[in-house]
């Protein structure tokens, strides 16, 4: 109760002494607080962040290590049927010899190549396409109910069609990828460039700027947080294409694994690829939030 | 006036908006001319067509009927002859300062060191030397003002229009600029079209003041401020004994107009 006066009382004053212009008197009064117990104040404020900090991730641990040791034990005791849900050290087994054989790897290798081509080719396309229809207005008028129709179409279900066209492999499952992550992308990136603040346009336009120059210099560069989230979510919208069309026609990738596990009922096999699935989507949506924090916070306040 | 040359001119100029709701008569046979040099304030009630006259002289809109020139050209886009203050500063919040007071040299095609070393020169001349390397958000409305007068000024158009570009500041950071645009403005020896809702500023400010009435625009009288008062930077001017008359005058013409509009409306 102490602290929270004294805390009000500190930061209340310097602010109102510089409303006020002179703020002698005031500042005078914030003197009165030693130097030493604004010190503590902080460094007391400082160990109760950290210690609430520890505190949610040792719940965090136990939440996990409980909820694994349930289904390690209801595995062993026959509780639930291990042949369907496994257990987590049977997992760990399958993982570790996979991974030491070296199967794993050209799997995991080949998912991870379709979902980063499929998000940042998406992003890219739907960019492209974006500019597109802000360069051309009556195209975007004309353009608009068709994105409409295809936007709420289940993309999914063209897979056949791109089996049958393009053939079984990379470019099909690539093919699936982009539908699924090249409209959002446009409407989102479109309205954006649409939305563009009126006045930073209007100043271009007075220093007698030419088209290209507005989306030069401001309509693509003021956009560029936007792109950014949406490859973000385009990561997300990228791996349900790819494991969709491995689950279509793939020979391998971590999709194919999980239906030839389904196929021949080792589901050991499909919860440790879910496993790796988990990771290999976490690590990829980090970095692209890791490049995000460097381009959006690039120099802006 | 007949000494100096004329360097914005309207003749008879009406402009109409057009709209889904209808086609309205904006400003209607406005006829103004502002000599080389001069500083010239447009004030009146809302409707009355200010911004659009700026919009006009500035090229963003092109007259339904009449003659707009600058330099004795007839515009036809906005160019870098024209420099146009805004209400906002409209700096680009990811560009440096420097950068965002170089645009309108790096839209001309200038090359860049000759960019810089414009765009530096000007920051020093608004008093912001040394922020070049820094970003808006950095800095307070009254500096990024600054910036958009230095911004305006990176290409030396002949004329600046200036579009109630203190009426988002603090009353101090309002005249400090004040000054700072009219001694600017005056030194370099521009031609100046101010747009105000400030009575007390557009008298501080000009050497004419144009009363307009509204629906539609049009010209309701002229008045020119005194030489003493135009003499003195506005800050000075604002105490001058000759000051009170000259605001007098503008209050009187706009409360008339006001009274005649409300009638008519």
């Amino acid at each position: 109760m102490n602290e929270l006066e004294v805390w009000s009382g500190s930061g209340g004053s310097p602010g109102s002494g510089r409303k006020g212009g002179r703020g002698g008197r005031k500042r005078l009064s914030l003197s009165s607080v030693p130097e030493s117990r604004l010190a503590e104040l902080h460094r007391l404020y400082m160990k109760r962040s950290r210690r609430i900090g520890a505190a949610v991730l040792g719940v965090q641990l136990f939440v996990l290590a409980a909820l694994l040791g349930l289904w390690e034990a209801a595995g062993r005791l026959r509780w639930i049927d291990p042949l369907l849900f496994s257990y987590p050290s049977k997992i760990a087994g399958l993982l570790a010899s996979s991974s030491a054989d070296g199967t794993l790897w050209p799997h995991v290798g080949v998912t991870v190549a379709e979902t980063a081509s499929g998000f940042l080719l998406g992003t890219l396309l739907g960019t492209a396409l974006a500019a597109l229809l802000w360069w051309f207005p009556f195209l975007a008028r004309v353009c608009d109910p068709y994105l409409v129709v295809f936007n709420s179409l289940p993309k999914v279900a063209l897979g056949p069609i791109f089996i049958v066209a393009l053939g079984q492999g990379f470019v099909s499952i690539l093919a699936v990828t982009l539908t699924m992550t090249v409209i959002v992308t446009t409407i989102g990136i479109c309205n954006r460039f649409r939305d563009m603040e009126p006045g930073l346009v209007k100043v271009v336009r007075l220093l007698g700027g030419s088209r290209w120059q507005l989306f030069r210099l401001v309509i693509l560069p003021g956009s560029f947080p936007v792109i950014i989230s949406t490859l973000k979510v385009n990561v997300g919208l990228a791996w349900v294409g790819v494991i969709v069309g491995e689950f279509l026609v793939a020979k391998e990738g971590l999709g194919y694994l999980i239906i030839y596990g389904f196929q021949v009922f080792n589901f050991t096999l499909v919860l440790s690829t879910l496993v790796v699935i988990a990771v290999a989507a976490t690590l990829m949506y980090q970095a692209v939030a890791l490049l995000e924090k460097r381009i959006v916070s690039g120099g802006r306040d | 006036m007949a000494e100096r040359s004329v360097m914005l001119e309207l003749r008879s100029v009406s402009h109409v908006y057009v709209g889904r709701q209808g086609a309205s008569l904006a400003v209607e046979e406005l006829s103004l001319a502002v000599g080389r040099g001069e500083f010239v304030s447009l004030v009146g009630p809302s409707g009355c067509g200010k911004t659009t006259v700026l919009s006009l002289l500035a090229g963003l809109l092109r007259p339904a009927s009449g003659e707009v020139r600058v330099g004795g050209r007839e515009v036809e886009k906005p160019s870098a002859k024209v420099g146009y203050m805004l209400q906002q500063d409209c700096l680009l919040p990811w560009r440096t300062i420097l950068d965002n007071a170089a645009l309108g040299l790096e839209i001309g095609g200038a090359p860049a060191a000759a960019r810089i070393e414009a765009a530096g020169r000007l920051l020093a001349e608004v008093g912001l030397d040394g922020t070049g390397g820094r970003y808006p958000g950095e800095l307070s409305g009254g500096m990024r003002q600054r910036v958009a007068l230095a911004r305006t000024l990176a290409p030396d158009p002949e004329v600046l229009l200036l579009d109630e570009p203190f009426s988002a500041l603090d009353m101090q950071i309002k005249m400090q600029l004040e000054d700072l645009v009219q001694a600017t403005l005056r030194r370099l020896g521009k031609t100046a079209v101010l747009v105000t809702h400030d009575l007390a500023e557009a008298a501080a400010m000009s050497d004419r003041v144009i009363v307009l009435a509204p629906h539609p625009g049009r010209i309701r009288a002229e008045i020119a401020v005194p030489p003493e008062l135009r003499r003195l930077a506005p800050t000075e001017a604002r105490k001058h004994p000759a000051f009170q008359a000259v605001f007098d005058e503008l209050w009187l013409e706009m409360s008339a107009g006001e009274a005649e509009g409300g009638e008519a409306g």
